[in-house]
């Protein structure tokens, strides 16, 4: 405990169980809040979203065998997203380790695929030093989830604290930070004699907090930026430098500038293959600047011309610097902002009005943006919800918009919600939740009355699992497989059984209003909000295709 | 201006630095001595597809390092890749891709042979041609012992294999840095 609160940590999210009672116990004494989640994939997942929201480490904690098991999957979606967590897990006794013991489970075995780091304690004195280890690893370079796993005896152990101030010496761990001053040099230089340039930023930009760093060098010339679903809010939707995000759904604009850039500066962002489509027809007139705290990213999926190891929060003041040192003619931009502007103009993101009250779900998340002033943190689950809240929402800060893009989980939302609004109480925190999500992690709202978290849920109520449905339409043959959710559960009922606020919207008409109602309410609440049902998320890169072969929303004949 | 930076950058002129090196690469790898670590690398190696020929894990003079000695195919593996994903494991301290020409490589095998009274003599002269040692001798086989390249273990092999090879046992090869002095 000790250990944790000289780390500094406030809040943590858990359950306890027979290995990790010593734990427990302490913590009855400790000044810090542990939040009683109701699932222990719910606690992952909050401390995921506690970290998104506010750049700290999230802690979670379970007891040994199935406890640990259930954290597993918010470890995995904490390694793919890059997210500073530390999993302390109880185990056995140690002398029932290898004998199968009650509740034993080697989770260190089974999380070794996507930690970034594990420690098994073997002796009570190394608590603290692989606490403050597991820190320091979780949170610098490229973040991501730490598990400790301590046998049920070693927790109970009393032992003196020393305090660990001195900095963590790992001799196999030493992230490079700076970026070679040469290459940002030749970087700077490349970037003045690009005449079709455009900045891909991603994910690692809101993790170095670089906003501010990126905005100074995509000012430093009228450079187009377009960023991932993980990026989003790192550069604001609404400048008009930005042509929205790209990928599998990202926007026209975005996807043509990259497949017909001369120079692609990736700035924080992996190449997934939700981007990159078909590999060998990605960006073929491009070279690529990559910038990346991890020198693994570097040509891992896309060569690198110009490879830059460093953190970007340091790198961009460089390049920003070495690129207005030099004399550069932004007139060559000129005939690139054309074709670009005429793009945007051409194929903005569009979908038909609904008729009669029905409501659309790209209209819903525009009147959650009007509700909200835009200005909330949201979290979504996985499926169309989660990209039209993408697409839809404008986000103009970093760390507002909280999703599971890289193991793309579903019942990611509610969780994170809750780890987001305990992290940042005064925001405004918001869910857009997917039907088929929602109910994976629903005994969450228990935690959200008992521990008053008052996040706000809006339920995206398509009756189906909507992302997979479209797949199943467009791709094979509309024979709908086991994507209808049925009649089950009433929401509303389901939300006032648990202790919240629960509400229904079937009309486009009052769903802004009813929306600041629930907004304004000062518990939590979820919104069952009943939208088009067979609504596709366009536009689309279908998949195994390459950019420029993007698909559009359909335009009826009597378009509104 | 410092040295090495152009004047000015043309696209053009940018190229991706070649991935695959279309040879072996031996990788001597120091790792902390702690429980787990070989689990570590081996499973960081099925992850992400490597296939990895030989690995050899032994000591060295410091008792809180080990050695893990590995060699995989660089026509196969983009070897930056590997070493890279490698160096991202906490306990990995150093990876050297052990240059061809600047190092000794040596694996041991043990080759058993089914020796009938009639080839005894030429297997016997095999061993002497590839300093190989005879351990052991049975009524019905021999067990050899050779020490060297893996080409040279190879070669042995492809020598007795006619004679009946019932089992061959590798270590799979070491390297060290050869001399500078
Ligand atoms: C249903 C669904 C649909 C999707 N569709 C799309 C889509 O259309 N478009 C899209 O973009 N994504 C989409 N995704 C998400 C996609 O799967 C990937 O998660 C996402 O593209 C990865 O984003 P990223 O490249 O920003 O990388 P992240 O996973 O955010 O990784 C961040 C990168 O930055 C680096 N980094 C971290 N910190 C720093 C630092 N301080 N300095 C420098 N570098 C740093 C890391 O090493 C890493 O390489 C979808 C996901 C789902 C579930
Ligand atoms: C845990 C998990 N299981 C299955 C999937 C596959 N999957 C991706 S999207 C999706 C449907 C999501 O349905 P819903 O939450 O209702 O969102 P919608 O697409 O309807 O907005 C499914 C099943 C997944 N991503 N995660
Ligand atoms: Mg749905």
């Amino acid at each position: 405990m000790e250990s944790l609160k000289a780390e500094g940590v406030k809040d943590v999210f858990g359950i306890p169980g027979g290995a990790n009672l010593p734990t427990y116990d302490a913590l009855y004494d400790a000044d810090f809040r542990h939040v009683q989640v109701r699932h222990e994939q719910g606690g992952g997942h909050a401390a995921e979203g506690y970290a998104k929201a506010s750049g700290r480490v999230g802690v979670a904690f379970a007891t040994s065998g199935p406890g640990a098991t259930n954290l597993v999957t918010a470890i995995a979606d904490a390694m793919m997203d890059s997210t500073p967590t530390v999993f302390i897990t109880g185990q056995v006794r140690t002398e029932l380790i290898g004998t199968d013991g009650f509740q034993e489970a080697d989770i260190l075995g089974a999380t070794m695929p996507f930690v970034k780091h594990s420690f098994a304690v073997t002796d009570p004195r190394q608590i603290p030093e692989y606490v403050h280890e597991a820190f320091h690893v979780a949170s610098t370079g490229r973040p991501g989830p730490v598990l400790l796993d301590i046998p049920q005896d070693l927790s109970r152990a009393d032992i003196d604290y020393l305090p660990r101030t001195e900095p963590v010496e790992l001799p196999g761990y030493k992230p490079s930070t700076e970026g070679n001053i040469k290459q940002i040099r030749i970087a700077a230089k490349a970037l003045a004699s690009a005449r079709r340039p455009i900045f891909y930023t991603g994910g690692g930009v809101v993790n170095a907090n670089a906003s501010e760093e990126l905005r100074e060098l995509a000012g430093s010339d009228r450079f187009p930026v377009t960023s991932t679903l993980m990026g989003l809010g790192a550069f604001p939707a609404s400048s008009d430098r930005f042509l929205g995000m790209l990928g599998m759904h990202g926007t026209v604009a975005a996807n043509w500038a990259m497949d017909r850039a001369d120079l692609i500066v990736a700035i924080g962002a992996r190449f997934d293959d939700r981007i990159t489509g078909k590999l060998d027809e990605f960006a073929p007139h491009a070279k690529v600047i990559h910038i990346d705290i991890d020198p693994a990213e570097i040509s891992k999926n896309v060569g690198a011309h110009i490879p830059i190891v460093g953190d970007v929060k340091q790198v961009l003041p460089k390049l920003t610097r070495e690129y207005r040192a030099l004399q550069t003619d932004s007139g060559r931009l000129e005939e690139w902002w054309s074709t670009l502007e005429g793009w945007k103009d051409a194929h903005p993101l569009y979908y038909e009005a609904g008729k009669d009250g029905e409501i659309k779900p790209q209209f819903m998340i525009e009147a959650l943006h009007r509700a909200s002033q835009g200005d909330a943190i949201v979290t979504s689950d996985v499926g169309q919800h989660q990209m039209w809240t993408a697409q839809y929402y404008g986000f103009d800060k970093p760390r507002r918009w909280i999703n599971s893009g890289g193991l793309g989980t579903m019942g990611f939302g509610l969780p994170s919600a809750i780890g987001a609004k305990v992290a940042c109480p005064s925001e405004e925190v918001v869910c857009v939740a997917g039907d088929g999500s929602l109910i994976m992690n629903v005994q969450e709202l228990a935690t959200c009355v008992t521990e008053q978290v008052p996040v706000k849920v809006f339920l995206m109520n398509n009756g189906y699992m909507g992302m997979v449905r479209q797949w199943q339409e467009l791709f094979w043959d509309r024979r709908y497989s086991s994507v209808d959710m049925g009649s089950s559960p009433d929401w509303v009922k389901l939300a006032e059984a648990f202790g919240a606020k629960g509400m229904r919207c079937e009309s486009s008409a009052d769903l802004e209003e009813q929306m600041v109602a629930a907004l304004e309410h000062d518990g939590p609440v979820l919104m069952d909000v009943r939208v088009a049902r067979e609504e596709n998320c366009y536009p689309m890169i279908p998949p195994g295709n390459a950019a420029r072969d993007m698909v559009e929303a359909p335009r009826g004949a009597v378009s509104g | 201006m410092e040295a090495g930076t152009p004047q000015v950058v043309k696209l053009e002129d940018l190229h991706v630095a070649g991935q695959l090196s279309g040879r072996k690469h031996i990788l001597s790898i120091l790792v902390e001595n702690k429980p787990g670590v070989l689990a570590r690398v081996a499973g960081l190696f099925s992850r992400r597809g490597f296939n990895i020929d030989t690995l050899a894990v032994g000591p060295t003079d410091d008792p809180s390092v080990s050695r893990i000695t590995l060699t995989l195919d660089g026509a196969v593996h983009p070897i930056d890749q590997v070493t890279k994903q490698l160096h991202k494991l906490v306990n990995v301290l150093k990876i050297r891709d052990m240059e061809p020409e600047e190092t000794v490589a040596r694996e041991m095998a043990l080759f058993k042979v089914s020796s009938a009274v009639e080839n005894r003599a030429e297997i016997i002269q095999f061993a002497e041609i590839f300093r190989a040692k005879i351990v052991d001798v049975a009524r019905r086989t021999m067990t050899i012992e050779v020490t060297g390249s893996a080409d040279k273990i190879e070669a042995f092999e492809r020598m007795v294999r006619p004679h009946g090879l019932v089992e061959m046992v590798r270590t799979g090869e070491i390297a060290i840095g050869r001399g500078h002095d």
